[in-house]
């Protein structure tokens, strides 16, 4: 796979990139990821899946610019990812990222006031996006008041109220019942499609990737690469009933032939699976 | 009010009502302790009197630099060490036994080098209040969620804007901790020196009383003391639960 900066389908693309982390005191360094290659184009939905521990977070903070790559060269829209997150880029982590002292609209209107963005204009963006995400009549609630789902969604507002152009997401419904994440599922599905943003989302869960991505890469376990890309195959238009269709099985299932031996890896099964093989 | 509240002042009144009736009724030498509406009484004539306004203020004006004092340089003291792992591990033993050790006991090292002024005496309130705030402070920034200076980075904050808009606001419920450590502290390093070897303030004039059997400005004082210091940490505590509830903290 080669990244081409001239072609404007990519948006962001890693190129032959690894991460080995250092030595500590009584540790040896880790060779977290790699090489690994990936485009991702242009208002498309990526979900990276994997086993524990397979480097997955360690993929989307270095294309986000949250870790340095150890080897190979990492670009966003053309330029070099290095140093600092680039401007256009969003990211919501899996644990709770909300900021508890301050309201709703706060914490949503948090980067707009950082970037010194004029108060009406904040206003305004602040009242689309918390309406956009349901959050409207939660306004001036503080996150401790909220669910954990609700809570997410004021991270994932305080996101998009920036207008990312490439939305990475880390598991970001890790911590939520699986109801509550088919829904946030589709919320997710339903931003992805008015935004038009790129989407980055790590998961572990097989279900959520296929029911909400284009493609989905699968990753070995550590170091992590990607031992098969999956093409869903799946119109723009879904939502979280494409988990009834057959196809959702097949997806479902080839991503579990890929990853069940690298997932018994990751847990220190080797030696059995390789005497049931 | 809250039941457990209205259990609570029905202590206190239950306490300082069977106080009242055992001296009342002599089972309490009156010249061991007096009546609790007696210290009322004799706090009130003497703040009318004016007989010590100069020795209460200049005790609450130390209690209030010193607190003030401790609060501030230990939130910086905290930071610096937060800052620095080595020193901080170097220093964690004496944090965890500084109050094994009674600090009133370096209080005649300091009269030679400062004199009989206000200095070792402000001092010995601010060493007593210093290291609780410098513990909080450490606590509360080992408690800042680690994804927040992800959080922080995404936004492309400088460290100072993120440690005073990110990692402060989410260490604050430690922090405010520390400063109710402090005035505690604070109230009993400098009451405490002034008992030991001060020429002024009121646990000088307390000690004082005491010597010459004035038993009525010894508890009009004691009681003076006791409703502050009450006082300070009702209002410390009412804030800290409302923040609580707030932040989510209070829920059960």
């Amino acid at each position: 796979m080669t990244a081409d900066a001239s072609d404007r389908r990519v948006h962001a693309s890693l190129i032959s990139v690894t991460r080995v982390y250092p030595a500590t005191a009584g540790t040896q360094p880790v060779h977290a990821l790699g090489p690994i290659d990936l485009e991702l184009k242009r208002g498309e939905f990526f979900a990276v899946v994997g086993p524990s521990g397979c480097g997955k977070s360690t993929l989307l903070e270095v294309l986000a610019g949250l870790q340095p790559a150890t080897e190979g060269m990492v670009a966003f829209e053309g330029r070099p990812v290095a140093g600092e997150v680039p401007d256009g880029i969003g990211v919501v982590f899996q644990e709770d990222a909300s900021f508890p002292w301050l309201t709703v609209r706060d914490n949503a209107a948090f980067g707009l006031r950082r970037n010194g963005t004029d108060e009406s204009e904040v206003r305004r963006r602040v009242d689309d996006t918390l309406a956009f995400m349901g959050l409207k009549d939660f306004a001036t609630a503080y996150p401790a008041q909220l669910s954990g789902g609700m809570r997410q969604r004021v991270c994932i507002a305080r996101t998009l109220v920036l207008q990312p152009r490439l939305i990475l997401l880390d598991e970001p419904f890790g911590a939520l019942d699986a109801q509550t994440r088919l829904l946030m599922g589709d919320e997710v599905l339903r931003l992805w499609r008015q935004t038009g943003a790129t989407i980055l989302l790590i998961t572990h869960a097989l279900d959520e990737a296929a029911m909400l991505s284009d493609r989905i890469g699968a990753m070995s376990a550590r170091p992590g690469r990607f031992l098969d890309i999956v093409e869903t195959g799946w119109a723009r238009e879904r939502d979280s009933t494409i988990v009834s269709e057959a196809h959702f099985g097949e997806i479902t299932g080839r991503l579990w032939d890929n990853l069940r031996g690298e997932s018994m890896k990751s847990l220190g099964y080797a030696g059995m699976y390789a005497a049931a093989e | 009010m809250s039941k457990v509240g209205w259990l609570r002042l029905v202590v206190i009144v239950g306490a300082v009502g069977a106080l009242e009736v055992a001296c009342r009724a002599g089972w309490i030498n009156h010249r061991v302790v007096i009546p609790p509406s007696e210290m009322a009484d004799a706090l009130v004539q003497l703040l009318i009197s004016g007989k010590f306004n100069e020795q209460i203020a200049r005790s609450f004006g130390l209690v209030i630099a010193a607190i003030i004092i401790a609060v501030v340089a230990g939130f910086i003291v905290g930071v610096i060490i937060h800052a620095l792992p080595r020193v901080r591990q170097a220093l964690d033993p004496f944090f965890a036994t500084y109050y094994a050790v009674p600090i009133f006991i370096f209080y005649p090292v300091m009269i030679p080098i400062f004199g009989l002024s206000v200095i070792p005496i402000l001092l010995m309130g601010v060493l007593t209040a210093i290291v609780a705030m410098i513990i909080s402070t450490l606590n509360g920034l080992d408690r800042v969620p680690r994804v927040l200076t992800k959080v922080a980075r995404v936004h492309r904050m400088g460290r100072i804007s993120t440690a005073l808009r990110l990692k402060l606001p989410a260490a604050a419920p430690h922090l405010f901790t520390g400063v109710k450590l402090a005035v505690s502290y604070g109230f009993i390093g400098v009451i405490a020196s002034e008992f030991i070897l001060a020429p002024a303030g009121l646990g000088r004039v307390i000690s004082d009383a005491y010597s010459d059997f004035d038993n009525r400005s010894m508890y009009a004082l004691m009681l003076l003391l006791v409703v502050v210091a009450t006082l300070a940490n009702t209002l410390l505590h009412l804030f800290d639960q409302r923040w609580a509830e707030r932040r989510g903290a209070g829920k059960s």
